[in-house]
């Protein structure tokens, strides 16, 4: 695995920008929560944060395009890169199957429990008299009042079809892009990050949808809980890799990335596949199950 | 990985041929492994004192039974943020300070693999335990619900909720950085002939951790956000009336906690197991056996968690399966406590203050291991759980364990940083003051504990009186002694002059490089001379 230059490690000089990115946590974090408890200042706060950091991210990105396009990067930065990005995303990974392992606990202990399973029975009839177990639920204390689920079929289905369908844009663009077709390269990666947004779109007029004609909330006990949380979550990691994308996408007009040297279009290209395969994760377990 | 052989030629010199900048700039700004690694080592030593102070607090309050110095409310923030800030402020760091140090010493490297993000790592540790400390002086006071932050009770913290929940978020940005960083480091910046079997085990032992770190921080920051959503979003993830359950919580907070308690150790025993051969002038008996047996306890901590919960309730099948998981740890545990021992079987022994250190580890850890069987055992954990016992157990692992293994580290490690022999008499009256105390403090807990006396109150029935005053007065004799520390590191550099093997039995290749190691090691790859070959 270890690969190394013959002559010389390259190790980068200095850089500011990760103390700006913690200047930018320091007012984001202090920011939300001086705003949640009430704080109106907070608000502001906290977007100050967000623009610093997102000033630290254009910035630090930018000097490390820079550096890479400058040929600085020997194949061992490569390699580190890479495999940075794989472990990164490997966080991503039990970040969500934290949500996950709430739902499966949700539905298969807490709530037949609720409903008496188990050796729950007393638990049912002195404090949840007559609940009985089903999955959708918002509770027995019917949390957030009635609501309806969200069908499988519909938007959801299209929203699977159109990831899907640019996971396999994206592997096209790769495959163009290692053999040099460019024209090709730029057409599918478009067509990618445009899949990747038209998604998010579709998935805000659902969530529309949902608070408007299906009292569906994320105050809609267990079941709304985990609804949004996992699929608000989801559709922040699809904005963000769609945005990332686009990035690429003017990389590539720009003429960046050679068919054996391009480590940050494949990065982004793991992590499309990454959002994808949590969306097939939400459909089945969310919406069909 | 891909072949291609791009010219490096201005990019070598990048940064290689000058010393460090000059002011502040050289410390906020660095991408040296060895200056972040010494603040990573300052600021765990800051938290140390900190979070050491507020126990202090807690021991003169429980000296005697009554109320006296603080209120209730004021001695609960004090368990709560004296856990924080050791668990997260000063034993991890501490680790990842000796890694940052020590790793690419050890396996030939120039620096870390992602330097900058090794800097970003660091600098987010002082906001994330501002923010944390700062909660001391907020309505409602600091976090009082205790370390594990369970709900309901969390959910009554005031001000301070939000920002305890997204100082633990910063926390475990921080430490998923350092991880990534660590993997990658070790993967990929070897020198050409180090296989992997052929790594010292600090560094394996380190590989291990950082692997836990990374798959266990992400379930924590999944745990604490659901915390912040159902006390301002309206979810319902731990509200029975909303289908949830507060039992989850705990959960998927000890599914982070049990390896996060590996974590604090793991490294524990790479430092111990590189310093036990140097002083026994042994090879480390059966190292690959050892690899083996760190990989197999991070994965048995995986499926253990729920020793934690004996009381919450749970099907029996349940309490079975973990109650058995949880043995099978002390299988690979005994593995490596056996290899201490084998190590220094008829080895030529000199007792450095490292070597003191380490003695004094593998004996008390022990102790914390059998303490920790007793607990697996769900019926009699009944009677244990939420007792001092739990808190004997986890100070005697977390105490004359991790800490002295990273004070044992502290020590081995000092002449090859400053170029000089620290003060020995200094170091071993620092040792057998800490290793008396330690024992004054918190080996008469595990009575406390056995005859019923609870954890996490601050008052107590007056048949404690007698044990609690001896845990108080070893508990300040404790805190004095690491004053001791401190006059170490203030004379670290009056020493004489250290060789580079410094120790007689030393081996691998951080003894190759001069002492002090000079600002840039290894800017080529060097032709290495592996650790342990000395012996053979
Ligand atoms: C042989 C290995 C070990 C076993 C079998 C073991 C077992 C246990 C059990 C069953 C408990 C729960 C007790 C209760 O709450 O009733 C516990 C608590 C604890 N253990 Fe261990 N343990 C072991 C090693 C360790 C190590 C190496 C560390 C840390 C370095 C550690 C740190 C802790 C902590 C911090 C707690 C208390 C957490 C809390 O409730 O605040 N243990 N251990
Ligand atoms: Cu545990």
């Amino acid at each position: 695995m270890t690969t190394h230059s013959d002559e010389h490690y390259y190790v980068p000089h200095g850089s500011h920008w990760p103390a700006v990115g913690s200047l930018g946590l320091l007012f984001l974090m202090v920011g939300v929560s001086s705003w949640l408890n009430g704080a109106g200042a907070g608000f502001y706060i906290m977007l100050t944060g967000l623009a610093i950091i997102i000033f630290m991210v254009t910035g630090w990105f930018g000097a490390v395009i820079g550096e890479s396009q400058g040929g600085l990067y020997n194949a061992q930065v490569d390699a580190s890169f890479r495999q940075g990005m794989f472990w990164f995303i490997f966080s991503e990974v039990m970040f969500f199957a934290a949500f996950f392992g709430a739902l499966f606990y949700a539905r298969n202990m807490a709530i037949p429990w609720l409903g008496g399973e188990s050796n729950n029975f007393f638990t049912n009839l002195l404090l949840w008299e007559g609940f009985e177990s089903t999955w959708p639920t918002n509770g027995p204390g019917n949390i957030g009042g009635d609501y309806e689920v969200m069908p499988p079929l519909g938007l959801p289905l299209i929203n699977t079809a159109l990831l899907l369908t640019s996971s396999i844009t994206v592997t096209i663009a790769h495959h163009a892009l290692i053999a040099g077709r460019r024209t090709q390269l730029s057409i599918f990666l478009a067509a990618t990050f445009l899949l990747g947004f038209v998604f998010v779109y579709l998935q805000g007029v659902e969530y529309v949808h949902a608070y408007q004609d299906l009292n569906l909330t994320l105050s809609s006990g267990i079941y709304g809980s985990t609804f949004f949380m996992l699929t608000g979550f989801h559709g922040m990691h699809v904005t963000i890799g769609a945005i990332m994308l686009t990035i690429i996408f003017f990389r590539v007009i720009k003429g960046h990335f050679t068919p054996d040297k391009h480590f940050a279009f494949e990065a982004v290209a793991w992590y499309w596949h990454f959002v994808d395969v949590v969306w097939i994760g939400l459909y089945v377990f969310v919406y069909w199950m | 990985m891909t072949a291609t052989t791009v010219d490096t030629h201005a990019a070598d010199h990048d940064d290689h041929d000058h010393g460090p900048t000059k002011g502040i700039g050289r410390w906020l700004f660095s991408t040296n492994h060895k200056d972040i690694g010494t603040m990573y080592l300052v600021f765990s030593l800051l938290m140390f004192f900190i979070g050491g102070s507020m126990a202090m607090v807690i021991r003169s309050e429980l000296a005697i039974p009554g109320l006296q110095f603080v209120h209730p409310e004021f001695f609960n923030s004090m368990t709560t943020m004296h856990a924080l800030i050791m668990v997260f402020g000063a034993v991890m760091p501490a680790f990842v300070g000796l890694a940052n140090w020590m790793i690419p010493l050890m396996i030939g490297a120039p620096d870390m693999a992602l330097p900058r993000m090794n800097n970003w790592s660091f600098w987010i540790l002082p906001i994330a335990f501002g923010i944390l400390l700062s909660t001391l002086f907020m309505p409602g006071g600091a976090p009082a619900g205790g370390w594990t932050m369970y709900p309901p009770l969390i959910l009554q913290t005031g001000d301070a909720f939000p920002f305890l929940i997204f100082s633990v978020h910063l926390m475990g940005l921080s430490s998923i950085m350092g991880a990534i960083n660590v993997i990658v480091t070790i993967i990929n910046m070897r020198a050409p002939d180090m296989t992997l079997l052929k790594m010292p085990m600090f560094v394996w032992t380190w590989l291990i951790t950082a692997y836990l770190l990374i798959a266990v921080m992400p379930v924590l920051a999944g745990a604490v956000t659901m915390l912040l959503t159902d006390q301002f979003f309206g979810t319902s993830f731990f509200l029975a009336a909303g289908g949830g359950d507060p039992v989850m919580f705990q959960h998927i907070f000890w599914f982070f906690g049990h390896p996060e308690v590996y974590i604090m150790i793991l490294p524990a025993f790479g430092v111990v197991s590189e310093i036990i051969p140097t002083f026994a002038r042994k090879k480390l008996f059966g190292h690959d056996s050892m690899v083996y047996a760190a990989s197999c306890i991070a994965f048995l901590s995986f499926i253990v968690w729920a020793h934690h919960m004996f009381t919450v309730g749970m099907p029996l099948t349940g309490q079975l399966f973990f109650m058995f998981a949880t043995m099978l740890i002390a299988v690979p545990t005994g593995v490596k406590i056996f290899n201490w021992v084998a190590t220094m079987w008829r080895g030529s022994m000199t007792f450095e203050t490292p070597m003191l250190f380490s003695l004094a580890f593998v004996f008390l850890f022990t102790i914390g291991g059998f303490s920790g069987l007793m607990l697996a055992i769900q019926p009699a954990d009944v009677q244990y759980h939420d007792t001092y016992f739990v808190v004997a157990h986890f100070h005697y692992v977390l105490v004359p364990g991790s800490v002295f293994a990273i004070m044992a580290g502290a020590y081995y490690w000092l002449p090859k940083w400053t170029g000089h022999m620290y003060n020995e008499t200094l170091g071993k009256l620092h040792f057998w003051m800490s290793t008396i105390f330690v024992n004054l403090t918190f080996f008469p807990q595990h009575f406390l504990g056995l005859a019923g006396m609870p954890r996490r109150i601050p008052d107590y029935s007056v048949q404690f009186a007698d044990f609690n005053l001896v845990s108080s007065v070893g508990a300040i004799g404790f805190g004095l002694s690491q004053l001791i520390f401190v006059a170490v590191l203030l004379t670290a550099k009056k020493g004489a002059k250290a060789t580079d093997r410094v120790w007689e039995g030393s081996h691998g290749l951080e003894w190759t490089v001069p002492s002090p190691a000079p600002w840039h090691t290894f800017t080529t790859p060097p032709k290495a001379r592996i650790a342990n070959e000395s012996f053979e």
